[in-house]
């Protein structure tokens, strides 16, 4: 058997994976130990599959690869219709790296109710997967309306504090926010009898659409806003700390590393694929908006005296660049957003596991209980210490190329918004050290800091792979810039086309 | 009235009269056996005996609506016709019941409720539902309506010790029988601006002249009566109290099958008449039922009334599709009904079986700590919930889907805005079970009885159905796409 016979259905075969091991799962008696060498097990399947993305993806193609369409219902006329670009392709297989370092980090700390816990997490695994390869409208919507249960079970059930309060707000937000973009996909359908991404995008290029033209302004902001609210973009970001700070380590990792990518996602495919002249026409306030994001995370994240909502608000500003290199229309600023979506999503998930394992150790986030923790757990103050200046962006770690890349896209396209957005790289490495200072330099104040235990193999094994992921990026950028470029330049087709028009006028 | 049936009627009935009414036939017969074995037994042996009995009667009922999906046609002279549109209400509704009948032997057992005529009313209850799915005649609709009420009412007040439920029933008597009143007058008004009860002749006279005030009064005072059976705002207002004190398999029952065949009425008396006059009706109804419906659920306690003002919302979603165009509202209804049916009688099996003796744990803190204590209980209302909420994957996301593009495509943009945002309010109240269920621990902890066999059947039907009609709706909304042809000749 040929591997290329698997092309057609290993989307599939890689999004419903976890689906399966966890309908297995609740089949599986109580036994804790059991369940969780199964879902480790489970997860490492999905990475390995998805590791035939990229081994076998067309680098210099710009289209979708792996196609899958097949009709699903007739009325509405819906398919099963998967597909990856270069863009999509890593994302995916960003969520199937990060899952099984989240089983691994709750190894211990959930111990109560381990077989919902790990279920959820299967779930959510297909959930988030699917939002990234779906090439039906539809469809996406199904997947990331599914992200939002299991999350939000996982936030209210196995969360600390006000987890409850966390979980209705996560959950009312984006659902809320979501219904729009429902509207929106609806009155496409209605007018176009299709959900198909590539079939309407082809009929809004065409001018196919009736009545397109008047309504695209308001399907533009319908789409947008169900994915600002998840990116989130300020003001919508209220939710987020909440959301960080009460969910357990596993449910921040995928929250920050995938699910905030979701909107990111969309944006890049839907607000920008779709509806390029609109986006143009709003592209100012929306940079404006990035750019206050970038700026007040990063000043909030350095008041803050709470670890994990340190991290929380980082993940605000870093989303800002995203939003930023999205908005400037380049091929440097979307390559570099791609970039740093996916570095965000390695460097602050290892953010969160290490948080995590400190949490573990002492049942507290706040930064002032700690203080000289390089002392006792050497190893570990290794590992933050190259995660954290992956976040920082130093170079040679993966942190650096995004934002440089989204940087020189914003100067391209509005000089004052790359000064503006540079000074975000200065506030993240001003929070990050300082706080890195607090934690681990110095005396160890607090008696009991001192007789913490370094990592163990088990907690190593979830942390060097994200430390090795960002170091590898940072050196060898390329592996990923080469396949997600010919995407990026197809996406802008229709903005040069609309910017030679501009000038032909 | 009389003269006219003897004219439009030489012939007595023929064999396939019958074969065309034969699940309603089936039910009866059950029905009447029941009556008649339950004095001959002790109070013990009665309940499995009986319960067994309706089962296979509504079972039966089901497998004979085979037959008649085989001879389609009108019958017992144009009174009763058998199509695409009846056949799928007749399935819906046997289905419907023999659920209920599963889920009704734990709950009679638990109440110690001597069963007698609780299962023949039910067999009769859906007698007078499946025959208004079929009626085509105003008069017989009329008879088919009283014969499924007067059983829904007696059966609301079936927990004999509980003043709380002879309350229901008084109420719900009183209201019903007022709104029946309305619905007649409005039957007889029709009579007087179009000389016929028959809804094809209504139809052709109202299309061949310009419709009178009589007509619109008609329509008015026929859409009172049925909106009341429906609970659609601002005739609900029985609603929350029989909700209350009915029987809980009741409530499933009468939540489901009662509203599904006034549905179908409504369907005929809307569409097939092409009522004049009835967009702006609708839009104020829909409007009205979707908005009271969630917000007074929101603050809510008692889970019987918050599913109560939950059925008000969704016969407000549903209306919405009265507003379409007939080829897109007819098949987005009946979607809709089954849906509903789906989770809500699933939603009821749960509540009924936590409710313990005398329904004494129905508060939305009796849910406290579910998830932990009973997960295949929990997980199964999550399911419930969800499809309620409108969650991809289940039916009740499809049901409101078909309903707002139903609704969009006939650019009734500000209702299906108001239905979005309802669907958001409603999202907030149902998630609020779900997080007691899943997050909060039980102060008290009440009493979970094991969860019989009957009753792991029931739950399995509703599961099944909520999630096969999310996952593929495809072949129910093509079968109830063919009978847009059946009413819109």
């Amino acid at each position: 058997m040929n591997v290329h016979d698997l092309d057609p259905v290993i989307l599939s075969l890689i999004t419903f994976t976890p689906l399966a091991g966890a309908i297995l799962l609740l089949f599986l008696p109580r036994r804790d130990r059991e369940i969780r060498w199964f879902s480790l097990g489970i997860s490492l399947l999905a990475f390995v599959a998805s590791l035939h993305l990229p081994v076998h993806f067309h680098r210099a193609e710009p289209g979708f690869q792996f196609e899958l369409d097949k009709a699903w219902i007739p009325t509405p006329n819906i398919h099963y219709h998967l597909g990856v670009d270069g863009v999509s392709l890593w994302l995916a297989v960003l969520t199937t790296f990060l899952t099984p370092l989240c089983v691994l980090i709750s190894w211990r700390s959930v111990n109560e109710r381990v077989k919902e816990f790990f279920i959820l997490l299967l779930v959510l695994e297909t959930a988030l997967i699917g939002v990234f390869v779906s090439l039906d409208l539809f469809l996406f919507y199904f997947f990331w309306e599914a992200t939002l249960i299991p999350m939000a079970l996982l936030i209210g059930m196995y969360g600390h504090g006000r987890k409850i309060y966390a979980a209705v707000k996560f959950f009312l937000y984006t659902m809320i926010a979501s219904m729009f973009m429902l509207a929106a996909i609806l009155w496409l359908y209605a007018k176009t009898g299709t959900f198909d991404f590539i079939a309407l995008q082809r009929a809004a290029q065409a001018g196919q659409i009736p009545d397109f033209p008047s309504a695209a302004g308001w399907l533009f902001l319908g789409f947008f806003v169900a994915f600002a609210v998840k990116v989130p973009l300020f003001p919508f970001h209220t939710w987020l700390p909440d959301a960080h700070v009460e969910a357990p380590t596993a449910g921040s990792v995928l929250l920050a590393g995938v699910l905030l990518k979701m909107g990111t996602y969309g944006m890049l495919r839907f607000n920008l694929g779709l509806f390029p002249l609109q986006a143009r026409a709003n592209a100012g306030w929306i940079s404006v908006l990035a750019l206050i994001g970038i700026i007040y995370g990063a000043l909030v994240a350095m008041i803050q005296p709470n670890l994990k909502k340190l991290i929380a608000y980082s993940s605000v500003s870093h989303l800002g660049f995203v939003v930023l290199g999205i908005f400037s229309f380049t091929a440097a600023g979307l390559s570099g957003a791609t970039f740093v979506m996916l570095a965000h999503g390695v460097s602050t998930g290892g953010l969160f596991m290490l948080a995590g394992l400190l949490y573990e150790r002492r049942h507290t986030y706040e930064i002032r209980e700690y203080g000289g923790l390089a002392t006792p757990m050497p190893v570990y103050s290794a590992t933050f210490m190259v995660v954290m200046l992956a976040s920082v962006g130093l170079p040679l770690l993966n942190g650096f190329i995004g934002e440089f890349l989204v940087l020189s896209g914003a100067f391209q396209s509005r000089p004052l918004f790359g000064i503006l957005g540079a000074t975000g790289v200065i506030w993240s490495a001003c929070y990050l050290l300082w706080m890195y200072q607090r934690v681990f330099f110095g005396q160890v104040r607090n008696a009991v800091n001192a007789g913490l235990l370094d990592i163990d193999g088990r907690e190593r094994t979830a942390l060097w792979p994200t430390a090795v992921a960002a170091l590898v990026m940072g050196v060898a950028p390329l592996l990923w810039l080469n396949s997600i470029e010919p995407s990026i330049h197809s996406m802008l087709v229709p903005f040069t086309q609309v910017a030679s028009k501009v000038v032909g006028q | 009235m009389t003269l006219l049936l003897l004219q439009a009627a030489p012939d007595l009935p023929r064999a396939a009269d019958y074969l065309r009414i034969l699940p309603e036939l089936v039910l009866c017969v059950f029905a009447m056996v029941i009556m008649v074995i339950d004095p001959l037994l002790d109070e013990k042996s009665s309940q499995r005996t009986l319960s067994t009995i309706g089962l296979i009667g509504a079972l039966a009922a089901l497998a004979a609506t085979l037959p008649q999906a085989h001879s389609p046609g009108f019958a017992f002279w144009s009174m009763v016709k058998v199509d695409a549109f009846s056949i799928f209400f007749h399935i819906l509704i046997t289905a419907i019941a023999a659920v209920v009948i599963l889920m009704s032997y734990e709950y009679m057992a638990t109440q110690q409720i001597r069963a007698g005529e609780y299962y023949s009313l039910i067999l009769l209850g859906a007698v007078g539902m499946c025959l208004m799915s079929s009626a085509v005649e105003l008069v017989l609709i009329f008879i088919a309506l009283e014969i499924s009420s007067i059983s829904t009412y007696v059966l609301a007040g079936f927990r004999r010790r509980a003043a709380i439920s002879s309350e229901a029933s008084v109420k719900y008597f009183l209201l019903g029988s007022f709104a029946t009143a309305f619905f007649l007058y409005g039957v007889a008004l029709m009579f007087g601006a179009t000389g016929s009860t028959s809804i094809s002749v209504i139809a052709q006279s109202l299309r061949a002249e310009n419709t009178s005030t009589l007509a619109f009064a008609g329509i008015a005072l026929m859409f009172v009566g049925l909106g009341f059976k429906v609970a659609a705002a601002p005739f609900h207002i029985w609603t929350p109290d029989v909700y209350e004190g009915a029987p809980a398999p009741v409530v499933a029952l009468m939540s489901t099958g009662p509203k599904a065949a006034v549905f179908a009425v409504l369907l005929r008396v809307l569409f097939e008449i092409n009522a004049p006059g009835r967009l702006g009706l609708i839009w104020v109804t829909a409007a009205l039922s979707m908005t009271l419906g969630n917000l007074s659920a929101l603050v809510q306690h008692n889970v019987k009334r918050l599913l109560a003002y939950s059925s008000i919302a969704h016969a407000g979603y549903l209306m919405m599709a009265y507003a379409a165009l007939p080829a897109n509202g007819i098949p987005a209804v009946m979607f809709y009904t089954a849906t509903y049916a789906a989770m809500n009688v699933g939603a009821f099996a749960i509540v009924s079986h936590l409710a313990g003796a005398g329904e004494r744990y129905v508060t939305i803190e009796d849910y406290a700590g579910l998830g932990r204590r009973s997960p295949l209980l929990a997980a199964a209302l999550s399911i419930f919930l969800l499809s309620l909420i409108g969650i991809p994957m289940t039916g009740g996301f499809f049901a409101k889907f078909y309903v707002f593009s139903a609704a969009f495509q006939n650019s009734l943009t500000g209702l299906v805005i108001i239905g979005v945002l309802n669907s958001a309010i409603g999202a907030y109240y149902y998630l609020r079970l779900l997080v007691v269920m899943y997050m909060k621990e039980g102060g008290q902890e009440i009493p979970i009885a094991p969860t019989p066999l009957a009753l792991h059947a029931a739950l399995a039907i509703s599961i099944a159905a909520t999630l096969y009609l999310g996952i593929l709706p495809g072949r129910v909304i093509e079968f109830a796409s063919q009978s847009v042809r059946d009413l819109t000749q």
